[in-house]
């Protein structure tokens, strides 16, 4: 029974779902229509898994892609289109989520990791190569005995 | 019958890597040798056993053998046989089987091949590996059994996924799961080494050939799913930042860091705890990456049915395994204390500076994958963080990586001066400067991606070159040829690397695409090409319906393939896919998509010019094949008998 109602509903997606980015869709503008692309790969579906809404089959995204070429044709700029979207969806919608409050912590975690990592490495390499200085040192006898095997040969 | 054996064969591996487990690491502790030599026979025993039942497991498959609710879910009687063998581990019991069985094949291989090794560390090392297969068989036994019976067995089943019937999705998982499972033989050694309490060369040299060979595998698995992805997915894109991809990517960035950081354990005896973290966090990401697709905690377009109890379970084993080892490493650590000296420039230097690009990208990576969770947890945020972040956050690591790659794999140990390491890269910058120039010139107007990604990637191959030439010195071709195996692994996989570089470079900036409605018969132009829609067919193919289109692609007049984009429906799940079709070139691909019918008679037609898409992975393969080189250098082979003779004057502690 389940599957039934699985395969029913799914038939019922089947006819609108269709593939990303539909002919119908391009906007005549070759500059609109890539910015809309640019904008769309931003992004998410809020239905789907994982998928921006320039590559989602989900008839929202559909909806989605229009609304943005929508707003671009009135002639808002990019950021303008992202905050209309995200004011209807929340931020879920947003691949890239924005550098402010808490989300600062994801953008500099990599910077401030790097530095981090940098520094310790650093006090390492000069630890090791300090090491060189102390062992470069040899006692009288051993000098003696190194310039005896050197003459051996 | 024959599920009953491989589910007992199955309850049998897992009390004889319980054996395993405990009595060879009480012999090792006891120096009893009867103890300790019994791990082999074990590990053998171990791997046999598995094998029995995943091969039980692989026939109800092959005869649809519907009465196992496993082979129900996950097969159907249409489907063709290839796929009904792959579906054994197209899904999440038979994949989990599968992992136990590769990992069982490495325990088997260090107990045959092992013969070399101290008693003791392989003793301690076949525990080790045996522990984390008693770990796994009890989560498949008792959360994820593949061989329950069903009461009223069903005519047919349900199929596989159709996304999953593909050659290239076929072979994914084996090839990832021979990598995500052989860093456990380096996660094992690493913890044997700390229970022995030293790390020496002749470790790392033991050590490095399997994370050679896991990584090698790693890099083909990655590979192939991206390459799926390409031409699977309908509109060729390569790699989305997914969180299952990053699952598996995050241990490969490991895995190369830790393949670095052995050659200096090896060579100059430093750097021994730092690899020994790496070995154990290598295996930690794998581990993660298992929880993160089974558990459902990160929905994913390629996750298994997730269910929290699951989740729990490899949690559990993530936190025994890492967290143990860790706890060990951190009472151990401060044993295992560096011998080598050298220089802030020299070879060391360099392979430091590698090893914390490679490991904070993996960071920046795993960040970005748990932020959206941590957000969840921390501020009940719903957030996402997808491709977007991970191009800026990451690509800069890469690009620095880039950048002294070729220096660094030339400066020579222990000490060196910068200017004089650079003298033979000479050439090298000449052709990387000429190579962006051209570059520059044929894009202009466009993104700098192409410039950047061109100038890297040549940068890289003409370093590789380089660093033959400058090895050969002037002796002339007889030496190139006579250079260690280990000189060519090295140059073909940062070469490889190169290529990569290049064709990602190229294919974002330079690739074009069109979408329209094109009736049968119409032509039309993109960059260049001539397409022309020339038929649109039903066709019934074995377990699916199809919708076919020819397209033929031509240039100046001249017909260069005709080629046969496909729109499917799997009726058994009811699911549609595409086939894109794919005039496939060494510099650029020709990759077509045919769409819906329209309602005045045309279809909707995409076609994509992708140049470079496939120097993206003929460079892994080229990474792969550098990995291979390297395994075959004699040096392992020599150096595992030279390693037996010390052993005598060792003595025990």
């Amino acid at each position: 029974m389940r599957q039934l109602i699985a395969t029913f509903a799914l038939l019922l997606i089947l006819p609108i779902s269709a593939l990303a980015v539909q002919p119908d869709e391009v906007l005549d503008d070759p500059t609109l229509e890539a910015r809309a692309r640019t904008i769309s790969q931003k992004l998410r579906c809020p239905v789907c898994q994982g998928e921006n809404i320039d590559e989602s089959n989900a008839s929202i995204s559909r909806d989605l892609r229009l609304y943005v070429r929508e707003r671009l044709v009135a002639g808002d700029d990019n950021e303008q289109v992202v905050d209309a979207v995200v004011d209807r969806f929340g931020e879920f919608v947003l691949f890239e989520p924005r550098a402010r409050g808490g989300n600062l912590v994801l953008w500099l975690a990599g910077p401030v990791m790097a530095i981090l990592a940098l520094l310790v490495a650093w006090r390492f390499i000069r630890a090791r190569s300090r090491a060189t200085q102390n062992t470069a040192h040899l006692s009288k006898d051993e000098q003696a005995r190194l310039d005896e095997i050197m003459r051996e040969d | 019958m024959i599920a009953e054996i491989g589910h007992f064969a199955l309850i049998l591996a897992f009390a004889v890597s319980i054996y395993q487990t405990v009595v060879p690491m009480v012999g090792a502790s006891r120096d009893w040798q009867g103890w300790m030599t019994s791990a082999n026979p074990a590990a053998l025993a171990q791997f046999l056993l598995c094998g029995l039942s995943f091969a039980a497991l692989t026939v109800a498959f092959v005869t649809s053998d519907f009465s196992l609710k496993l082979v129900y879910e996950n097969s159907h009687t249409a489907k063709p046989m290839i796929y009904k063998i792959s579906g054994v581990w197209g899904n999440h019991e038979g994949s989990m089987l599968l992992w136990v069985l590769i990992l069982a094949l490495f325990g088997a291989a260090a107990a045959v091949f092992g013969d070399n090794l101290p008693p003791r560390l392989r003793a301690r090392v076949l525990s080790v590996q045996a522990a984390i297969g008693a770990a796994f068989y009890a989560f498949i036994i008792f959360t994820s059994n593949p061989f329950l019976r069903l009461g009223n067995p069903p005519f047919d089943g349900r199929d596989l996924n159709p996304l999953l019937q593909d050659p290239g999705l076929a072979f994914h998982p084996p090839f990832l799961y021979l990598g995500y499972v052989g860093l456990s033989m380096a996660f094992s050694f690493a913890v044997a080494a700390l229970i022995e309490g030293r790390v020496d060369a002749a470790w790392a040299r033991w050590v490095r050939p399997w994370t050679l060979a896991a990584w090698m595998f790693l890099t083909v698995g990655i590979a192939l799913g991206s390459w799926w992805a390409y031409y699977e997915l309908g509109w060729g894109g390569f790699w989305f930042w997914d969180p299952v991809e990053n699952a598996s990517f995050m241990p490969w960035l490991l895995a190369a860091a830790l393949l670095h950081s052995a050659i200096v354990v090896e060579k100059r005896e430093a750097l021994k705890s730092w690899t020994i973290l790496l070995a154990i966090m290598a295996f930690g990401f794998s581990l993660i990456g298992t929880f993160i697709v089974r558990s459902g905690v990160i929905t994913s377009v390629h996750s298994f049915a997730s269910d929290p109890e699951r989740g729990l379970f490899i949690l559990a084993i993530l936190l025994a395994f890492v967290g143990g080892a860790l706890t060990l490493y951190a009472a151990r650590a401060s044993e295992m204390t560096a011998k080598g000296v050298f220089a802030p420039v020299s070879r060391e230097g360099a392979l430091v500076l590698n090893n914390v690009l490679l490991a904070v990208s993996a960071f920046v990576v795993f960040i970005g994958t748990m932020w959206p969770l941590f957000a969840e947890m921390m501020w009940d945020r719903k957030l996402s963080v997808g491709a977007p972040f991970f191009n800026k956050a990451f690509t800069p690591f890469m690009i620095a990586l880039a950048l002294v790659l070729p220096i660094g794999s030339l400066v020579p140990w222990k000490r060196a001066k910068f200017l004089r390491a650079l003298r033979p890269l000479r050439a090298a910058l000449i052709f990387t400067v000429a190579t962006m120039l051209l570059v520059f010139a044929v894009s202009t107007g466009r993104s700098a991606i192409a410039v950047i990604g061109a100038g890297l990637g040549a940068w890289l191959v003409a370093g590789a070159v380089a660093e033959l030439w400058h090895r050969t010195g002037s002796s002339g071709l007889s030496r190139l040829f006579r250079l260690p195996r280990a000189d060519w692994g090295k140059a073909v996989a940062h070469a490889g690397l190169g290529v990569t570089f290049i064709g990602v470079g190229l294919l974002t900036a330079w690739q074009s695409e069109d979408i329209r409605v094109a009736h049968i018969g119409d032509s039309f132009e993109v960059s260049g090409y001539t397409i022309t829609l020339q038929s649109v067919d039903e066709v019934r193919g074995p377990n699916y319906y199809s919708t076919m289109a020819a397209m033929k692609i031509s240039r100046d007049g001249r017909e260069i393939a005709v080629l046969n984009p496909e729109k499917r429906v799997y009726p058994v799940q009811a699911m549609p896919t595409t086939e894109a079709a794919i005039d496939g070139g060494f510099l650029r691909d020709v990759y077509v998509v045919i769409g819906d019918a329209q309602p005045d008679g045309g279809w909707a037609v995409r076609t994509y010019i992708k140049p470079f898409a496939n120097w993206i992975w003929l460079g892994s393969i080229l990474m792969a094949l550098g990995g291979l080189i390297s395994l075959s250098d004699r040096r392992y082979r020599v150096a595992a008998g030279a390693r037996q003779k010390k052993i005598a004057t060792v003595p025990a502690q």
